[in-house]
C-alpha cells in the first residue's frame, strides 16, 4: 500500500498517479476491495505485473485500458476463474482467495461477462435462480417463488424486467439486466461488469449507466470495465489505467480529462479529434436508389432508402443498430439480394454476386469482424489475402503462391502497424484492434473507388480507433467515397462531411454536420419529428 | 496423440484375450504375421487398406468443408456397380478400359453425393440425412440392376444376384505383387492433399468449412463449394469401390463389405482428417483386418476382437480428455484431436 503513489509508469504520462489527491483513500474506512501488487504470469507474458487497486463501497471503479492491456486476467483473479502468482487481494479488509467462480459468488462478488451467460429458452426467473432453484418436494423448481423473488429484486434496484419472459426473445440491454439481477439474487456486493457497453444502444447505455448509479447508491461496488472515456468520466468514482499489465494510472474520476486518461492507455498523447481539411466532393460514385431490402427472416427491413456518396466525401449514417443498416450495407456489397429500386457503383448496376461488387472497385470492412470479415483459426497472412487469394500474384492458374502472400502480408503487418509475432500467427489470437487493423489493411491496400465501412471501431481501443480513423479519411483524401455506418455520434460527427439518419429502413433526414447537433441526430435516431431537410 | 490412442485400443483388447482365455502376446504375434508376414500377407494389408483410404479420404475431405459424409457406403456401392458394368460391358485396350472403369464409377458416385451437397445448399437439407437417406437407395438400386430381371445380371449366375465378371483388360493387376489399386489410392491422398494445401479450390473449401459467412463475404460461393466438395468426395468413396470390384471381387455382388463406408470416419478422424495422414491410418485398420485371419487360426479369439480394438481406437481419439485423464496430462499439452465431430451440424 505504501508504494501506491511511486509512479510505476516509467514513460512519465501518468500523471494522475498519485497518492496526494485528496480523497483518494479515505482513513478509517475499510475498502471494499483492495489489490495489492497483484502479479498473473502465463507461459511468455506478464499479464499483470504488481497491479493496485483500491475501491469503497458504494463506489463504481473504472478499469480502463487497451485490449490485451490485463484487464481481463485482473478480473478473472477476482472471480476465481485464475489464480495469482503473487500479491493479495483484500475484500472488505479480509484476505479472498477463491478457488473457483462459484466460491467468488459466494463469497459475495458477481460478475456479468461481455458474452452472456444467458439460457435462451428459459424464463428471465428460470435464469436468474438457474443452479440455486428453491424447490419443492420431488425436486421440482418453485416457480412462483422464484417469480416473486425475481420480482422483489427487480423493484429494490429498479431494474425493469418482467420475470416471465423468455430471454432469447429480450433485447441485448433487458438480458443484460437479467445478468446483473442474477449476480444480485446470490448476494453480490461487488460486481463485476466486464466491456457491459460493447453491445448497447446509445439509449440502453444511458440506462445503464443510470442503473450503475443507483446500485452503486444502495451500496453495492462496481468494477466497470471499458475502454469507452466518455462512459468512465460519466459514472465512476475512481479510474485505474492498465497499460501493458501494469497499472499505469490511479485517479479519483474528478481529478480526469478525455486527454489525460486516453494518454495513460496508450502511453503517448492521442489525438482524439480527427483532422479533417476541406475538400470540395466529385462525382457520385455510389449512387442507392428507393431500395427495399429483406432480412434473414425475409421481413422488408429497408423501406426504400435513397442516397448518394460523392467521391471524396464520407457520408456518415447515423442510426440506432437494427434499423435496416445491416441490410442496406449487405446489399450495396452484393452480399444480399435488392427487392426493389438499384444500387449502382460508377454507374455499374450492382448485382447480387459480392466478387462482381469486388471487382467493381468496393472495399468494405463488415460490421462483425469475426463473424463475417475473417477466418479465425486462417494466418494472418490468408486473412490479408482472403479476398484476392484466386487472382494474381496470390494464385495462378488455381495453384497458389504462398511467397507472394506471404510477400503481401509482411508489407501490410509493416504498413498498417498489425501488432503481430508472425503473418502466420492465427488471426484469432489477435486483439480486437489489431483484428480490424488486418481487414482494414487488406480492404484500404487494393485500388479501390468505394469504401462501405460499417461499425469499423466497434469494441476496439483507443489506438486502434485513431488509426483506422485516420485511414477513413486517408481514403477520402486520396478522393474515395466513404461510406461510414455507425452507431457512435463520436465518430459520426468526427469523421462525416454529410451525415444521414436512419430509421425503420428509411433515410430520415441529411445534415450538414457543421449545421446540425448531436441533439437533433440523436433525436432523428429516435424517430423524434422529422423536419423538412435542410439540404445538407 | 493417435498413437497413444491406438495403444490403450491394443490395452484394452489384451485384457478382452485374457478373459476369453488367450495369451494377448499369441494373438497379436500372429496378427502380426498375418499382416505384414511375408509378401502375401503385406498384399492383403494393403488390399485391404485400399478402399479404407479413399473412404477415410471422402469423409476428410468434405470434413475440411464442415460437411459430414457419412454416405460413403452407397457412394462405394454405386461406384462398385458402376465400374462393374463398363468393365463388364465393353472390351476396350486395358490402358483405357481400367481408367474408364474407375472414372465412371467415381463419377456415378460423385453424382449421388453431390445431389446431396446440392440439397444442403440450396434447400437446407442436413447432408447427414441426405447422405444416409441415400444409402438405402443407392444400396436398393444396385441390388436390383443384378437381380432376377436387372439389366446387369449375370445370366449364368442362376438364382445369384451379380453382375458378370469384367473382362480381363479391366483387371487391375498387381505390379511386382503389389495392388495396382493401393497406388491408385496413395495418388488420390496426394492429389487430395495437394488439393487442400496449395490450390485455391482448396482454399475455398476451407474458408467454407471454417467461416462460410466470411466465405460469403470474401465473394466465393459457398453453395458451388458445398456442391463441388460432396461430389469430390462421394467421387473418392466412389472409386474405392471401383477398385474394389476391378482389383479383389472381379464383379459387382450386392452388399459386400457392408460397413466398410462407415470405417472411412474411423480411418478420417484416426488421421484427423489430413490426406496424407489417412494412408497410414487405413494401413492400420486394413493390418489389423487382414491379420485376424491367422489370429483366429491360432487362437480362440473371436475376430470381433478386432472391431472392439478398433472401435476403443476411434474412442480414445475422440475423446482425448480421456486419455488426458488417464494420463494426468496437464492441460497445457495440446492433446486436441482437431476434428470437431460437431461441425456440420448447424452449419449452413
Amino acid at each position: 500500500m505504501s508504494d501506491r503513489g511511486d509512479p510505476v509508469d516509467g514513460t512519465g504520462v501518468g500523471a494522475a498517479t498519485s497518492a496526494d489527491q485528496s480523497g483518494f483513500e479515505r482513513p478509517g474506512e475499510v475498502p471494499l476491495l483492495e489489490m495489492r501488487g497483484l502479479t498473473k504470469r502465463f507461459p511468455g507474458v506478464v499479464a499483470n505485473d504488481k497491479v493496485d487497486l483500491l475501491l469503497y463501497e458504494g463506489e463504481i471503479l473504472g478499469l480502463l485500458g487497451e485490449n490485451g492491456a490485463g484487464k481481463s486476467t485482473l478480473v478473472k483473479m477476482l472471480f476465481g476463474i485464475h489464480e495469482a502468482d503473487e500479491g493479495t487481494i483484500l475484500f472488505r479488509g479480509e484476505e479472498l482467495k477463491p478457488s473457483d467462480p462459484g466460491d467468488a459468488i459466494d463469497k459475495g462478488i458477481g460478475m456479468v461477462h461481455q458474452h452472456f451467460q444467458l439460457v435462451p429458452p428459459l424464463t428471465v426467473a428460470e435464469n436468474i435462480v438457474l443452479g440455486a432453484e428453491t424447490t419443492r418436494a420431488g425436486g421440482f423448481m418453485n416457480r412462483r417463488a422464484a417469480e416473486a423473488r425475481v420480482r422483489e429484486l427487480s423493484r429494490q434496484y429498479g431494474l425493469d424486467v418482467d420475470p416471465t419472459d423468455v430471454v432469447g426473445d429480450l433485447p441485448v440491454g433487458i438480458q443484460q439486466r437479467v445478468e446483473i439481477l442474477k449476480a444480485l439474487y446470490r448476494g453480490a456486493e461487488l460486481l463485476i461488469l466486464d466491456e457491459p457497453t460493447a453491445l448497447l444502444t446509445p439509449q440502453e447505455t444511458d440506462e445503464l449507466l443510470a442503473i450503475m448509479r443507483d446500485l452503486a447508491a444502495d451500496g453495492v461496488g462496481i468494477i466497470f470495465i471499458t475502454h469507452k472515456l466518455r462512459e468512465i468520466l460519466a459514472v465512476t468514482d475512481r479510474v485505474t489505467v492498465l497499460r501493458r499489465g501494469k497499472s499505469v494510472g490511479r485517479t479519483l474520476t474528478a481529478d480526469a480529462t478525455t486527454e489525460s486518461l486516453a494518454e495513460m492507455m496508450v502511453g503517448r498523447s492521442v489525438v482524439l479529434s480527427v483532422e479533417k481539411p476541406p475538400r470540395e466532393a466529385g462525382e457520385a460514385v455510389l449512387s442507392v436508389n428507393d431500395v427495399q431490402v429483406r432480412d434473414d427472416r425475409r421481413q422488408l427491413k429497408v423501406k426504400g432508402a435513397s442516397f448518394e456518396v460523392r467521391a471524396g466525401e464520407i457520408l456518415g449514417i447515423a442510426g440506432v443498430e437494427g434499423n435496416g443498416q445491416r441490410e442496406l450495407v449487405e446489399a450495396i456489397t452484393g452480399l444480399r439480394s435488392i427487392v426493389s429500386g438499384n444500387v449502382s457503383i460508377d454507374g455499374q448496376e450492382v448485382v447480387n454476386r459480392p466478387r462482381k461488387v469486388r471487382e467493381m472497385g468496393t472495399a468494405y470492412i463488415p460490421e462483425d469482424r469475426e463473424r463475417d470479415g475473417l477466418v479465425g483459426p486462417y494466418s494472418i497472412a490468408d486473412n490479408l489475402v482472403l479476398t484476392h487469394y484466386y487472382e494474381p500474384p496470390f494464385a495462378n492458374h488455381g495453384v497458389r503462391d504462398f511467397e507472394e502472400v506471404d510477400k503481401k502480408a509482411e508489407l501490410l503487418v509493416e504498413r498498417f502497424d498489425i501488432r503481430t509475432p508472425d503473418i502466420h500467427t492465427p488471426v484469432k489470437s489477435l486483439s480486437g484492434g489489431n483484428k480490424q487493423k488486418v481487414i482494414v489493411a487488406r480492404e484500404l491496400s487494393d485500388d479501390n473507388t468505394l469504401v462501405v465501412a460499417s461499425q469499423p471501431t466497434r469494441g476496439i481501443d483507443v489506438g486502434s480507433i485513431e488509426f483506422i480513423h485516420s485511414q477513413l479519411i486517408a481514403a477520402r483524401n486520396e478522393g474515395l467515397a466513404v461510406l461510414l455506418v455507425s452507431a457512435e455520434l463520436d465518430e459520426i460527427f468526427s469523421l462525416s462531411d454529410r451525415i444521414a439518419v436512419i430509421y425503420e429502413g428509411r433515410i430520415v433526414a441529411q445534415r450538414d454536420p457543421a449545421a446540425t447537433t448531436r441533439e437533433e441526430i440523436g433525436l432523428l435516431m429516435a424517430g423524434g419529428e422529422v423536419r423538412e431537410d435542410s439540404a445538407a | 496423440m493417435p498413437l497413444l490412442a491406438v495403444a490403450f485400443g491394443l490395452i484394452v483388447g489384451a485384457v478382452l484375450i485374457v478373459v476369453s482365455g488367450d495369451n494377448p502376446l499369441v494373438a497379436y504375434r500372429a496378427m502380426l504375421e498375418g499382416s505384414l508376414g511375408g509378401s502375401d500377407a503385406i498384399g492383403r494389408t494393403l488390399e485391404k487398406a485400399t478402399p479404407l483410404v479413399l473412404g477415410g479420404l471422402a469423409v476428410a475431405f468434405a470434413f475440411k468443408a464442415g460437411l459430414f459424409n457419412i454416405g460413403g457406403q452407397g457412394q462405394l456401392l454405386l461406384g462398385a456397380a458402376f465400374s462393374a458394368w463398363v468393365g463388364f460391358n465393353f472390351d476396350l485396350p486395358a490402358v483405357i478400359h481400367i481408367p474408364a472403369a474407375l472414372i465412371v464409377g467415381g463419377l456415378a458416385a460423385a453424382i449421388l453425393g453431390g445431389l446431396a451437397g446440392l440439397l444442403k445448399a440450396t434447400r437446407g437439407v442436413h447432408e447427414v440425412i441426405s447422405t444416409i437417406m441415400l444409402n438405402f437407395v443407392a444400396a436398393n438400386f444396385t441390388e436390383w440392376m443384378v437381380s432376377r430381371d436387372g439389366p446387369w445380371k449375370d445370366p449364368e449366375g442362376g438364382a445369384i444376384a451379380r453382375t458378370p465378371l469384367v473382362q480381363d483388360s479391366a483387371d487391375l493387376p498387381r505390379i511386382a505383387g503389389l495392388p495396382t489399386g493401393f497406388l491408385v489410392a496413395v495418388l488420390a491422398a496426394v492429389s487430395i492433399w495437394w488439393l487442400v494445401n496449395r490450390s485455391t479450390l482448396g482454399f475455398e473449401v476451407k474458408t467454407v468449412g471454417s467461416n462460410p459467412k466470411a466465405a460469403a463475404y470474401a465473394g466465393i460461393s459457398v453453395t458451388r463449394i458445398i456442391v463441388i466438395t460432396m461430389g469430390i468426395s462421394a467421387f473418392l468413396a466412389g472409386l474405392g469401390g471401383a477398385i474394389q470390384t476391378l482389383g479383389v471381387n472381379g464383379r459387382f455382388e450386392p452388399g459386400f463389405q457392408t460397413g466398410l463406408g462407415f470405417d472411412g470416419i474411423t480411418i478420417a478422424l484416426l488421421a484427423r482428417t489430413n490426406a496424407l495422414a489417412v494412408i497410414p491410418a487405413a494401413l492400420l485398420i486394413g493390418a489389423m483386418d487382414a491379420g485376424s485371419t491367422l489370429m483366429q487360426a491360432r487362437t480362440n479369439v473371436e475376430p470381433e476382437v478386432i472391431n472392439v480394438i478398433q472401435a476403443m481406437i476411434l474412442f480414445f481419439v475422440a475423446a482425448p480428455s480421456v486419455v488426458r485423464w488417464i494420463l494426468q496430462l496437464s492441460e497445457a499439452e495440446d492433446v486436441d484431436t482437431g476434428v470437431d465431430l460437431a461441425t456440420g451440424w448447424g452449419t449452413t
